[in-house]
């Protein structure tokens, strides 16, 4: 009998005791279980949801890796140890171990904490409540380190995710019934929180924050940053897809995004219309505001000119909005659900993200609160797509019987 | 029992409980968000809520049998912003700084629902002592959770308890602080009171199943 068989008898065996949930879960971690998910709203295909979960995070590994790089390649660059990167992609500057090992002692205590703690919530209400844990959060957990600054402080992310779990997921009745996307939550939490920890120009690089005001200091301002305040931006087009650029540690390098989120197409675990809506959405708002410069409505004096005045394709690049829309908009549980539902869902996202990073230069980061803000309103979508459905259908009714 | 029959006490400990204004009916939302992110305020408006709806209800109460009942609400409404006025004239005169952070909410006492619900659902039908009884009860349910929400966000969004640093100096860095602590900006914003009175909410409604709706 194999090791596997063994367990599934097990599991029979403890049906119905305390310490069942959390037995399950290990097991269901470890093995295939010998049953596939059954229930839970959001599940509209036959794939079982560990398989969807570790798709996601499949395709997140990239950007982690990535960013574990870019954490000290940002670090180094700005010390002045190393060069600027030169070669493209694989350019010998950025691919070093020194660079590396930085973002490992950096970005795996993140994940370490962002699991352990999520996953210890989500195991104590398993036990309180009696049912299976659920996958629900090896997303959100992979997310979270992902859409952090590098030198965030650990405690701070154990009580944002404490907070996003319980707040955000378990007290609507766990994963399949949050109306906000939980990592979206735990990172808003933090921005209001704790906002010198999460905005201006010293915490996107490792090291900047306990080098301020010494003669050593360094700082990294994101773009977005420089060009909220009408700055020069140091960084070539180039390096922005690629990824070369001080940021959240994993949502840098659009193409990485871009490969992962190919790959949810592919395996149709995301939507391809919640990504491209939420990209022509984007896109329609960055025109706009590049026409309302070119029409001369908004000088060069303005506090928007900065924002307003990027190539329109630029938005796409720069700041996190790559990664909400790939990621984050995309979430099966808190998107529309509707095929129509989903196009004007995304485009909202998309426009609305652009509206927020120009107008608002004290939240640069629009896509958070854009897909936060159309979370809430995705059901309302929904709701009157299926409507029109129904009125149109009765109405051909009507014209057939008439 | 002394003082208070049965049924007189229970007219002061339902509101504080299994009757709360704010946790079971959900009224008096507003200034519940609004001003209690100082502990400071929070017992200041508990006592002004506390005098305008124990007196309020107590001359309505007198008044109920010759109100002609088309006016009422009127009559409601100048007995309450004439105890406001009060209120908001006393609180000008010795405690001005302290006026100056409720601003408004004083004189929005006025329409805290609350208040004209005590009047219209208890003062009219019942003599003035059950209806003094009723309307500190009321007030004092509304007050605990005032200052409750004012406790919790003035600890970790200020770090301190009616003005004394309890967790030591943020720019000194001493007592917490020394360890890396910091303040929670977000426990200062009004979203984050109403997650708190949510999650008072959970915590007696988990206590209590017999407060769980049907749906």
């Amino acid at each position: 009998m194999s090791l596997k068989r063994r367990l599934h008898i097990l599991k029979r065996k403890y049906r119905g005791s305390k310490m069942a949930p959390a037995f399950n879960a290990i097991h269901t971690f470890l093995f295939l279980p010998d049953e596939t998910t059954h229930g839970g709203t959001h599940i509209k295909a036959a794939d079982d949801l560990k398989r969807t979960m570790n798709t996601v995070i499949m395709a997140m590994i990239p950007c982690l890796i990535f960013g574990m790089f870019n954490a000290g390649y940002q670090h180094y660059a700005a010390l002045g140890d190393i060069q600027r990167v030169s070669a493209g992609f694989l350019s010998p500057e950025f691919w070093t171990l020194d660079n590396f090992l930085i973002g490992l002692i950096k970005i795996l205590p993140l994940v370490v904490v962002s699991y352990g703690v999520g996953l210890g919530i989500e195991f104590l209400f398993a036990i309180i409540k009696k049912h299976e844990v659920e996958e629900g959060y090896l997303v959100t957990g992979m997310l979270v380190p992902l859409i952090v600054p590098v030198d965030i402080p650990l405690w701070m992310l154990a009580v944002a995710v404490a907070f996003g779990v319980v707040i955000g997921k378990e007290v609507f009745g766990g994963t399949g019934m949050n109306i906000l996307n939980p990592a979206l939550t735990i990172r808003a939490f933090l921005f209001f929180a704790y906002p010198t920890w999460m905005s201006g120009d010293k915490v996107w690089v490792h090291g900047a924050v306990e080098r301020a005001a010494t003669p050593d200091a360094i700082s990294g301002e994101t773009i977005l940053g420089s060009l909220a305040q009408n700055a020069d931006v140091g960084y070539s087009v180039m390096d922005m897809f690629l990824g070369f650029i001080p940021g959240s540690v994993g949502e840098t390098s659009a193409f990485l995004i871009l490969i992962g989120g190919l790959f949810l197409i592919f395996t149709k675990i995301g939507s391809w219309r919640i990504m491209l809506s939420s990209v022509l959405g984007a896109l329609a708002m960055g025109l706009i505001f590049n026409w309302v410069i070119e029409a001369g409505v908004v000088g060069s004096s303005s506090k928007f000119y900065g924002l307003m005045n990027t190539v329109w394709w630029h938005h796409l690049l720069i700041g996190g909005f790559a990664f909400g829309t790939v990621f984050m908009a995309t979430d099966p549980v808190t998107a529309s659900q509707t095929n129509k539902g989903k196009w004007i869902y995304g485009f909202l996202v998309g426009f609305i993200s652009i509206m927020i990073r120009v107008f608002n230069p004290a939240y640069p980061e629009g896509v958070m609160l854009a897909i936060l803000l159309m979370n809430v309103f995705a059901p309302t979508i929904d709701h009157y797509v299926v409507q029109g459905n129904v009125k149109k259908r009765m109405k051909r009714l009507k014209a057939k019987t008439a | 029992m002394g003082l208070l029959s049965k049924k007189d006490t229970k007219l002061i400990t339902d509101p504080l409980a299994d009757n709360n204004p704010i946790t079971i009916q959900v009224l008096g939302i507003c200034s519940a968000l609004a001003i209690t992110a100082e502990l400071k305020a929070s017992i200041v408006m508990s006592i002004s809520v506390l005098f305008v709806l124990g007196v309020g209800n107590v001359v309505v109460s007198l008044m109920r049998n010759i109100i002609p009942s088309k006016i009422r609400i009127i009559v409601q409404l100048v007995v309450v912003a004439a105890l406001v006025i009060i209120v908001d004239q006393v609180l000008k005169a010795f405690a001005y700084e302290l006026s100056k952070t409720l601003s408004v909410f004083v004189g929005l006492i006025i329409t805290n629902c609350i208040i004209m619900g005590r009047f219209e659902a208890f003062a009219l039908g019942n003599g003035p002592w059950r209806s003094f009884l009723d309307g500190i009860g009321n007030a004092a349910g509304y007050g605990a959770i005032l200052i409750i929400v004012g406790f919790f966000r003035e600890l970790l969004g200020s770090g301190t308890l009616l003005g004394f640093k309890v967790l030591g100096d943020p720019i000194e860095k001493t007592g917490l602080y020394a360890i890396g602590y910091e303040n929670n900006g977000f426990m200062l914003l009004s979203p984050m009171a109403l997650i708190v009175v949510g999650v008072i909410i959970w915590v007696q409604r988990t206590r209590n199943k017999a407060l769980i709706e049907d749906h």
